[in-house]
């Protein structure tokens, strides 16, 4: 029987894998941008997980919401990606550094 | 959803409806224009008017709360985005990048930040801040062109989308443990023992809006983004938006947590202390003086929590006051900052600044102003903030925290009193060009306000905010 606890720990495991992704990762943008995917991902897992076990149609609500603003905020960052790597040519973290300190 | 729900979040229907219609005025005419700016002033400002003269209450059941509080954050934040309308608009057609989009993501963000902090449950609170954030990110790397603007625009993305994640994360805990998403039900479900999940969830909340108001240790950003970001654009982020997470954070906390007290206030405590001392020491260190004045802002920002962690009336009207004068103070000095270009290069280093008494000694007395009062010496704007933070702190039992506090203030001093000595004592190495009218205007307005102005505004501002704080007692 799968309960409650194993969706949490599926979601808390995908979640930890998003914020390494962002942190860990030195190569690409798109690669935070996919981790940043995967952390909307754990809170929907949670947020439909509670719905159900709590009989209670709000955390599906939300998840909705999460879903939607996920979307538009892909949008947002990758037309920002695209004017950086439009001045710059490429687009690896590493070189994310004309400003230091 | 009734006709009596729609008619407390009328400001919020003027400002998305006037968004809108004006985006598609812009896209006929492809241009925007001071008249254009104008137009977007004015939705600022019916909206305001709306805010002011309209009823309170709670309305889509309760996920929307309008109440003094509320009222008092959106005239202050509508205030600060209508300066910055004419403000980024006229830097921006003086550099030939005249753009529609400007004025109407600046409304889009009041729109966010004002649902931002009228949140009566996690829903509400999350839209708010993404809608806030994402016209924020997008203002952040407004000049396509600019290599530095579009890098800034891209980590101010990358880190508000973690934050967001943490933040919402939080919320998914919180939501499942307390069984509600409703502030008012969530305190009940704190009231004698939290359960661990709810706490659990209440730090990925706190860190969460943390990143948003750039507190230590979540401040990475600041100073990047603040050094990318068009200078006029970061005197906007600079102020509302961390108002508005502050309001945020402070109705969260007390309506959702006010039982929980004990959990969250060292918590702040050391978030507050942090952002004082990475504040002022970091700063020691900058040359250029956009990012001196963000690693300023995470030392403020340090003073506004510790008001929140003492909790209570006294306490949130602290750091509603503070937040104000604050406000007054960085858009006065971004507005001086933007104006000042010397052979036709934007003055950004202190080194800069070099002589600027001589040649615009207008200007150079408000920055003083603005550094004074930033550094919170008396009888300027910035001193009064601080006192009324150290006396709800010293009054809640926060002794040392207080203390610690004046010490970071003392160290933080040494870069404020330098940039003035540079400005007035050191020669001038070329002619600075003669400054734009509209931010000569907002910058010596918000000059006067910080010094003479002040004293008769506390008046005032002072039972304004106590009363917005009145329902935290």
């Amino acid at each position: 029987m799968i309960g409650l606890t194993n969706y949490l720990t599926v979601a808390a495991i995908l979640f930890t894998i998003g914020v390494f992704g962002i942190f860990v990762n030195r190569k690409n943008v798109i690669i935070i941008l996919m981790s940043i995917e995967l952390i909307l991902l754990a809170v929907n897992i949670n947020l439909v997980a509670f719905s159900v076990y709590l009989h209670d149609v709000v955390g599906q609500i939300f998840a909705m919401f999460v879903l939607t603003v996920a979307a538009a905020e892909a949008a947002v960052g990758l037309a920002i990606l695209v004017t950086f790597f439009r001045n710059r040519g490429d687009i690896a973290v590493d070189d994310a550094s004309v400003m230091k300190g | 959803m009734t006709l009596a729900d729609l008619n407390l979040v009328r400001p919020e229907l003027i400002l998305a409806v006037g968004a809108l219609l004006l985006l598609l005025v812009g896209a006929f005419r492809g241009k925007g224009g001071p008249v254009f700016d104008l137009a977007a002033m004015l939705v600022l400002a019916v909206a305001g008017a709306a805010a002011v003269t309209g009823d309170q209450g709670r309305a889509f059941a309760g996920g929307v709360v309008v109440d003094n509080l509320s009222t008092f954050a959106k005239v202050a934040i509508y205030a600060a985005s209508a300066l910055a309308i004419p403000l980024g608009g006229g830097w921006l057609r003086a550099r030939g990048d005249d753009k529609f989009e400007f004025a109407i993501l600046v409304l889009l963000a009041a729109l966010g930040m004002g649902m931002m902090v009228s949140a009566g449950d996690l829903i509400s609170l999350y839209i708010g801040i993404e809608l806030h954030s994402l016209a924020l990110y997008v203002l952040a790397a407004f000049r396509r062109d600019d290599a530095k603007s579009s890098e800034a625009g891209l980590k101010y993305f990358v880190l508000g989308a973690l934050s967001s994640g943490l933040l919402l994360y939080g919320a998914s805990l919180i939501y499942g443990f307390a069984g509600s998403t409703h502030f008012d039900v969530i305190a009940a479900s704190v009231q004698g023992q939290a359960h661990t999940g709810v706490l659990f969830g209440l730090i990925f909340l706190i860190s969460g809006l943390a990143f948003k108001v750039s507190a230590a240790p979540f401040h990475m950003w600041t100073p990047d983004v603040y050094e990318g970001a068009p200078t006029p654009v970061v005197g906007f982020f600079a102020g509302a938006p961390k108002l508005a997470a502050m309001v945020l954070l402070a109705r969260a906390l007390s309506e959702g947590f006010g039982a929980a007290i004990g959990q969250w206030q060292q918590v702040i405590v050391v978030i507050a202390l942090l952002s004082v001392f990475v504040g002022a020491f970091a700063g020691l260190a900058q040359k250029n003086l956009k990012r001196l004045w963000a690693y300023s802002s995470i030392a403020n920002i340090g003073y506004a929590l510790l008001g929140l962690a003492a909790g209570g009336e006294s306490g949130m009207q602290a750091m509603l006051m503070f937040m104000v004068l604050y406000l007054i103070d960085v858009t006065g000095f971004f507005a001086c900052l933007s104006a000042l270009r010397r052979d036709g290069k934007p003055m950004e280093t202190i080194d800069d600044m070099a002589g600027l008494f001589r040649e615009r000694p207008g200007l150079a007395l408000a920055i003083t102003a603005f550094s004074l009062s930033a550094l919170g010496l008396p009888p300027f704007s910035g001193f009064f903030a601080k006192f009324f933070v150290f006396k709800a702190a010293l009054g809640a039992g926060l002794v040392w925290p207080a203390v610690l506090g004046l010490v970071g203030s003392v160290v933080a001093a040494f870069y404020y009193l330098r940039l003035i000595k540079v400005m007035w004592f050191d020669p001038a190495p070329g002619a600075v060009e003669k400054p734009p009218a509209t931010a000569m205007a907002i910058a010596l307005t918000a000059a006067l306000f910080a010094f003479p102005v002040v004293l008769i505004a506390l008046a005032w501002l002072e039972p304004l905010a106590l009363a917005a704080s009145a329902a935290f007692g």
